[in-house]
């Protein structure tokens, strides 16, 4: 993975004493709390219900071991002995004091880690594939782009007061799992009709309380140019995007009113002017920093497919983790191993100290030192040797972490809701440990097969509602929390936003609800058809009556 | 008017008649460009220094024509939050060529003169009680970069290329 080189590092101390020293000028008095609000946003702290939250940056959701160990130090000793995985592959330490925030960000400093533009009006932590420089459909490792990203948008001078927040996101295969089409920008990378590999270049997507899907502003773009590229949409958006509405102030607001063609037509008006300059990325600095992602030392290995399949047909548990929890590495003889962090009742995305350090000595044992954070709030062992997955499965069954329903429906994405946020206007994490209550056994949940619950608890969307096959958003009316679904969601390669099934529920009706539209799916689906699928297929009536009852169609 | 350029307190000979219903009749002045384009001529022929202060919404390619009259561009931060003026100080700067005095006025606080001088100011109207000492803090921050902007520092990135 990248390491910091003599740059890297003083920059990253140097802003850490920065903040020091706005810490000490703001608890001077020297600057109000308006002044002082954006600065803590750029280092990634909010001031939440209960105490300031501190959200920390895992850059595309690649994390060191030492990494892993230094957070399980920060939550034991800043915080209250956990942490919570959010969908954009951070970190987030609830319980924080703001004198203690420049040491914080220290330690982190001292393990290549930062806090720095994971909040704020500007750009924020470049996401991506979770199996990055692993799978087996990838075109290429996208994190080499993401790095330089990382470090082209850092204490950007033009860009650190933006209109709003700017989210961007990487993926190197065709199978989309970085939901780069919910992103401002998203970058999709493909081949060229040469065979060159570039990328298609998205922009405008985004949830929150106006949802839309990214469209395409440049089909392919040469590598080279990525940063002038970027640069250009940025650049456009600051000049022209809304400042005198909050909530139309992201970008996406501006490529809608104007439309793509008008915005292409701008960006490339200003790209002429910069796209052969000196933001153009040279292929040694490229190459220098692909060297930090060079594929690990593999042993040259046979796939264990019979070894494992005789032990799978004498351990039921063993199998179903395999099936589903278990990836194609492209090495032959090793795995990806998923890391469920939706055990029943948990709260999804949550992690305590032990655990970290758990997965960290894991990591270690069993997959070359390297975890990922993934944006559905799981983890992910990349380098696995397929001859010790029945070893680590049983490690991670003592640990509580072996809960095989990754990509099944109690695999929620949840916000952190009324319990903790300050935007909230409902408990999410409630109605997900609700329904993980209400689908435990095993074997209906792989029958029900591949489904994705996303709640959040107001409409900024940070538990991706829209996007998931059933989205549950909570509301407040009067005083009192309801729940409004959505059906047909997607933020895959073909990304959908949903429908809305009816008027909200009480949040005690939820799982029954849940129930009622999964039964619904059972009855009416085809062979091997996922319930997304047999959404779009058939519409949302069945479904609508299956919850609403027949009354609710002369309504 | 206590400005800081180019790290010294300096007292500005311009007279900023932004907003004003009148324009002093001699003397260094500063107009808005309401007034540059109800008074464009007269204001050539008086034969002093000009300067033109474009508020937020307002763009430099507004005036892309007329730079060459103009000694100073003021750009307003209304709110130290409207980062707009950061693209249109790197527009004049490095599109447009403007080679005079780019100077920072508004909300202009110590915690963002550096995004201010990176992208091409070297004057700015500080609102403090020590802007000078504003000007030395903000400055000492940081030795490293990672973009190319206007004010030529070289970049990480181009740091590495030359070991």
């Amino acid at each position: 993975m990248y390491r910091y080189d003599e740059f890297d590092a003083r920059f990253v101390n140097e802003r850490v004493a920065q903040f020091r020293r706005q810490v000490k000028r703001r608890l001077a008095g020297e600057l109000t709390e308006d002044q002082f609000r954006p600065l803590r946003l750029m280092n990634g702290l909010y001031l939440q219900l209960h105490a300031y939250m501190l959200r920390i940056n895992v850059p595309y959701g690649t994390l060191s071991s030492k990494q892993m160990r230094k957070f399980a130090y920060l939550a034991r000793n800043y915080d209250k002995n956990f942490g919570h995985f959010t969908t954009r592959q951070n970190l987030q330490f609830n319980w924080i004091k703001l004198e203690q925030v420049p040491d914080i960000l220290q330690h982190l400093a001292d393990v290549e880690v930062t806090g720095i533009q994971s909040s704020g009006n500007c750009v924020r932590n470049i996401t991506a594939d979770q199996y990055a420089g692993r799978a087996k459909d990838e075109l290429e490792d996208p994190r080499v782009y993401c790095e330089l990203l990382r470090q082209y948008s850092f204490l950007h001078p033009e860009f650190s007061y933006l209109p709003r927040k700017f989210k961007i996101a990487v993926t190197g295969s065709p199978n989309d799992r970085a939901a780069v089409a919910v992103h401002d920008i998203g970058l999709r990378m493909h081949k060229n009709e040469q065979g060159r590999v570039g990328f298609e270049v998205l922009v405008g997507g985004g949830l929150g309380r106006t949802p839309y899907i990214g469209q395409t502003i440049r089909k392919w773009l040469a590598p080279e140019h990525l940063l002038s590229y970027v640069e250009s949409i940025l650049r456009i958006y600051n000049m022209q995007g809304r400042r005198d509405n909050i909530h139309k102030a992201r970008i996406k607001i501006i490529v809608n009113q104007m439309g793509i063609d008008k915005y292409r037509e701008l960006v490339d008006e200003d790209w002429e002017f910069t796209k052969n300059g000196v933001l153009k990325v040279p292929d040694d600095e490229v190459a220098r920093i692909n060297t930090y992602f060079a594929p690990p030392q593999y042993e040259s290995l046979a796939d264990q497919t019979e070894m494992l399949a005789k032990i799978r047909s004498g351990d039921r548990a063993f199998d179903r983790w395999v099936r589903g929890n278990v990836i194609e590495h492209k090495v032959p003889g090793y795995a990806i191993v998923n890391i469920s962090l939706k055990a029943p009742g948990k709260v999804p995305g949550d992690i305590t100290a032990d655990k970290m350090d758990a997965v960290a000595d894991l990591a270690d044992r069993h997959s070359m030192g390297e975890i990922r954070v993934t944006h559905r709030q799981n983890l992910v062992l990349v380098d696995v040797k397929q001859s010790e997955l029945y070893e680590l499965w049983h490690k991670l069954v003592a640990l509580e972490l072996a809960t095989p329903n990754l990509g099944l429906l109690t695999d929620i994405i949840c916000c952190p809701g009324l319990d903790f946020c300050a935007l909230a206007n409902a408990r999410s994490i409630p109605i997900a440990q609700d329904i993980s209550h209400a689908f435990t056994d095993l074997d209906e949940l792989q029958k029900i097969g591949q489904f994705t619950i996303n709640i959040s608890g107001c409409m900024n969307a940070c538990g991706h509602h829209h996007v998931g096959h059933i989205g549950i958003l909570g509301v407040d009316k009067r005083g009192e929390e309801f729940f409004q679904l959505t059906l047909g969601g997607s933020s895959d390669q073909n990304a959908s936003l949903g429908d809305r099934l009816g008027p909200g529920l009480p949040q005690a009706d939820v799982p029954a609800a849940i129930r009622k539209i999964v039964d619904t799916y059972l009855v009416i689906r085809q062979p091997n058809e996922r319930f997304l699928d047999t959404y779009r297929r058939v519409g949302i009536e069945p479904f609508k009556t299956a919850v609403y009852g027949a009354e609710s169609q002369a309504a | 008017m206590a400005l800081v350029r180019n790290g010294e307190l300096v007292t500005s000979s311009f007279v900023d008649a932004g907003g004003a219903e009148a324009i002093p009749p001699a003397g260094p002045v500063i107009v808005s460009l309401d007034q540059w384009k109800a008074h464009r001529d007269e204001l050539l022929k008086r034969g002093t220094p000009l300067g033109i202060r474009l508020h937020s919404d307002q763009p430099p390619e507004l005036v892309a024509a007329d730079l060459p009259h103009f000694d100073v561009v003021a750009l307003e931060f209304p709110k130290f939050r409207d980062g707009r003026a950061y693209s249109y100080a790197r527009l004049l700067r490095e599109r447009y060529g403007f080679k005079g005095e780019l100077r920072a006025v508004g909300e202009v606080l110590l915690e963002q003169l550096f995004f201010m001088l990176r992208t091409g100011f070297d004057t700015f109207d500080i609102q403090s009680a020590d802007p000078l000492n504003d000007y030395r803090t903000a400055l000492a921050d940081f030795s490293v970069w990672y973009q190319p902007t206007a004010d030529g520092r070289p970049t990480a990135m181009q740091l590495r290329r030359k070991h």
